[in-house]
């Protein structure tokens, strides 16, 4: 009599087991499964607004990534960001380098912080974007001119970021540092930049982001090449998918380059941040 | 009990039998227009533990940063072994009273960031590191972090870092402060005998009667600001007893009542 109740519940336990393990996969990884579902929620509706459609300029989903393999295959992204990656990079380092180079000093120095600022503070409220003309008539249509472009749009919430952060440093570690008799160097590498790090991060992010703005808005008003070419060139030959596609790389280029930079924070700067 | 404030105020009371580690002379601090400290002449006997008591606002800090050299005094000398400060030096350490731990380093490079920062190399300032680790209760938490600990862990971190530089000066600014109360009694106990063991002499900043009575050698109580100097007092509990014979100790509690009683008129 025993037997069949066993052999029955031993074969509804594997499945419910089974089951039970998928549930507890599933719930281990539930932001990214949540985030997964924002964005396959956002294509939906992209989709759907494709297909009513809201204008005939306005490729569905289904076209747009058709269009992106396509172009991802043929190779005219990797040129294209061949070209764009550039001024991007080099105006990048350029920015990071001084950025958090005169945050630092910004950051330590009253004397500093009353000359430099203000420059920053205007030229971050200034609209950069309708600078970027004159400076094709400084320094023409080349590789200058687009660097700038990114210096201009990312340098200064970079220097302001890490101007706040070294301002900000918690100052009862620094403290705690000359008490143990650490000089000024050891106070600034071993605990204002540390410290400080995820606000000059932060700004590094921001400037990042904002850098991308730049080097395409110098390809679409200097001279199209690059991605700025794909993006004009596909608009002015009415290929919507293709212009579009276009735009959804560079987003993409953008979001990578942004979780690797966090990526590598976490794992130089704040360990700590890793293990929780 | 012994009461040896009457000494204390014609000169800095030199207990017989001990040497000074610490003198101070004449200090006045002001900030601003505010006078925080007023003519504090004290001696701290070396080897011992003594408590600057006193109400909110009396100053006992600003003498214990004083002391440290964090900052500087408006007027008068301290000095340490006889030399006078200027400001941190290697013959003392300090204990935060926040913990001023690194909150991106283990618990291994936070007790051993004071040799790190005198230029020692790894191998060397990791043992040294892991012998105060043990000695503070802490073996097997080398590699956490601070936010991994609770508060009273932190301040065993905090206090093992002041120990691993071989300073002979500990100064506390009320390292329990933020420590939950069953902690702190565990912590208290335990300081007592890192005192026995370590032979340093320890100022601690409090703001507990009980803890004071319970830790010290000796108790100097600062009056209300501007902070002068109301009362010196040595326990004289036997430190022979357990600690739970000596907080029901007559002696004990007599000491605290008494101090309370020396304070009360400074609480509104």
């Amino acid at each position: 009599m025993s037997f069949p109740v066993q052999a029955n519940g031993s074969s509804r336990a594997v499945p419910t087991s089974e089951a039970s393990f998928f549930w507890r996969k599933l719930s281990e990884h539930r932001t990214a499964l949540w985030r997964l579902a924002s964005i396959g929620l956002f294509f939906l509706v992209w989709e759907i607004a494709g297909r009513i459609p809201i204008s005939f300029a306005f490729p569905t989903f289904l076209e747009t990534l058709r269009a992106f393999v396509t172009m991802t295959l043929d190779g005219s992204f990797v040129a294209a960001y061949a070209e764009t990656l550039q001024p991007l990079v080099i105006g990048i380092t350029i920015s990071a380098v001084i950025g958090i180079g005169l945050g630092i000093v910004m950051g330590l120095s009253r004397f500093a912080e009353w000359l430099v600022a203000p420059v920053f503070i205007v030229l971050q409220a200034a609209p950069m974007a309708a600078l970027i003309p004159l400076i094709t008539f400084v320094y023409g249509i080349g590789l200058v001119s687009k660097t700038l472009a990114v210096i201009m749009l990312a340098l200064p919430v970079i220097v302001l970021n890490g101007y706040k952060a070294v301002r900000n440093a918690n100052p009862s570690l620094v403290a705690m540092c000359y008490s143990f008799q650490g000089n000024l160097w050891q106070r600034i590498t071993k605990i204002i930049i540390p410290d400080a790090s995820p606000v000059i991060f932060a700004g590094l992010r921001l400037g990042l982001a904002a850098g991308f703005i730049g080097v395409i808005l110098a390809e679409l008003l200097i001279t199209p090449t690059g991605i700025g070419d794909l993006i004009t060139y596909h608009r002015s030959v009415a290929n919507y998918a293709e212009m579009y596609a276009a735009v959804v790389s560079i987003i993409l280029v953008s979001t990578l380059t942004l979780a690797a930079l966090e990526a590598f924070e976490l794992r130089v700067l704040r360990p700590e941040k890793r293990k929780s | 009990m012994r009461n040896i404030t009457a000494q204390a105020a014609t000169a800095a009371a030199v207990p017989a039998g001990s040497d000074v580690a610490v003198e101070v002379r004449g200090i006045c601090k002001m900030y601003n227009e505010v006078e925080a400290l007023r003519g504090i002449d004290l001696d701290f006997p070396a080897g011992k533990l003594t408590t600057l008591l006193g109400p909110s606002g009396c100053g006992k800090t600003t003498l214990l940063k004083i002391i440290a050299g964090l900052i500087p005094a408006t007027s008068g000398e301290v000095r340490v072994n006889g030399k006078a400060v200027t400001g941190p030096g290697p013959e003392r350490a300090f204990v935060f009273q926040d913990f001023a731990l690194m909150p991106w380093a283990t618990v291994m490079r936070n007790v051993g960031f004071g040799l790190e920062l005198k230029g020692m190399g790894k191998n060397e300032r990791q043992a040294i590191a892991q012998k105060y680790i043990a000695e503070v209760g802490l073996s097997g938490f080398e590699n956490k972090y601070p936010h991994e600990l609770s508060g009273g862990m932190r301040q065993r971190v905090g206090l093992a870092r002041a120990f691993a530089v071989n300073a002979d000066v500990l100064l506390l600014d009320e390292p329990f402060s933020a420590v939950d109360e069953q902690n702190r009694r565990k912590f208290q106990e335990d300081l007592l005998e890192l005192v026995e063991k370590e032979k340093k002499t320890f100022i601690f900043v409090t703001h507990s009667i009980e803890e004071a009575v319970y830790c010290s050698d000796r108790i100097v109580i600062l009056s209300r600001r501007p902070g002068r100097i109301a009362q010196i007092i040595e326990p004289e509990i036997d430190r022979t007893a357990s600690p739970d014979a000596i907080r029901r100790d007559q002696g004990y509690l007599d000491t605290v009542e008494e101090i309370w009683q020396g304070l009360k008129h400074y609480v509104d």
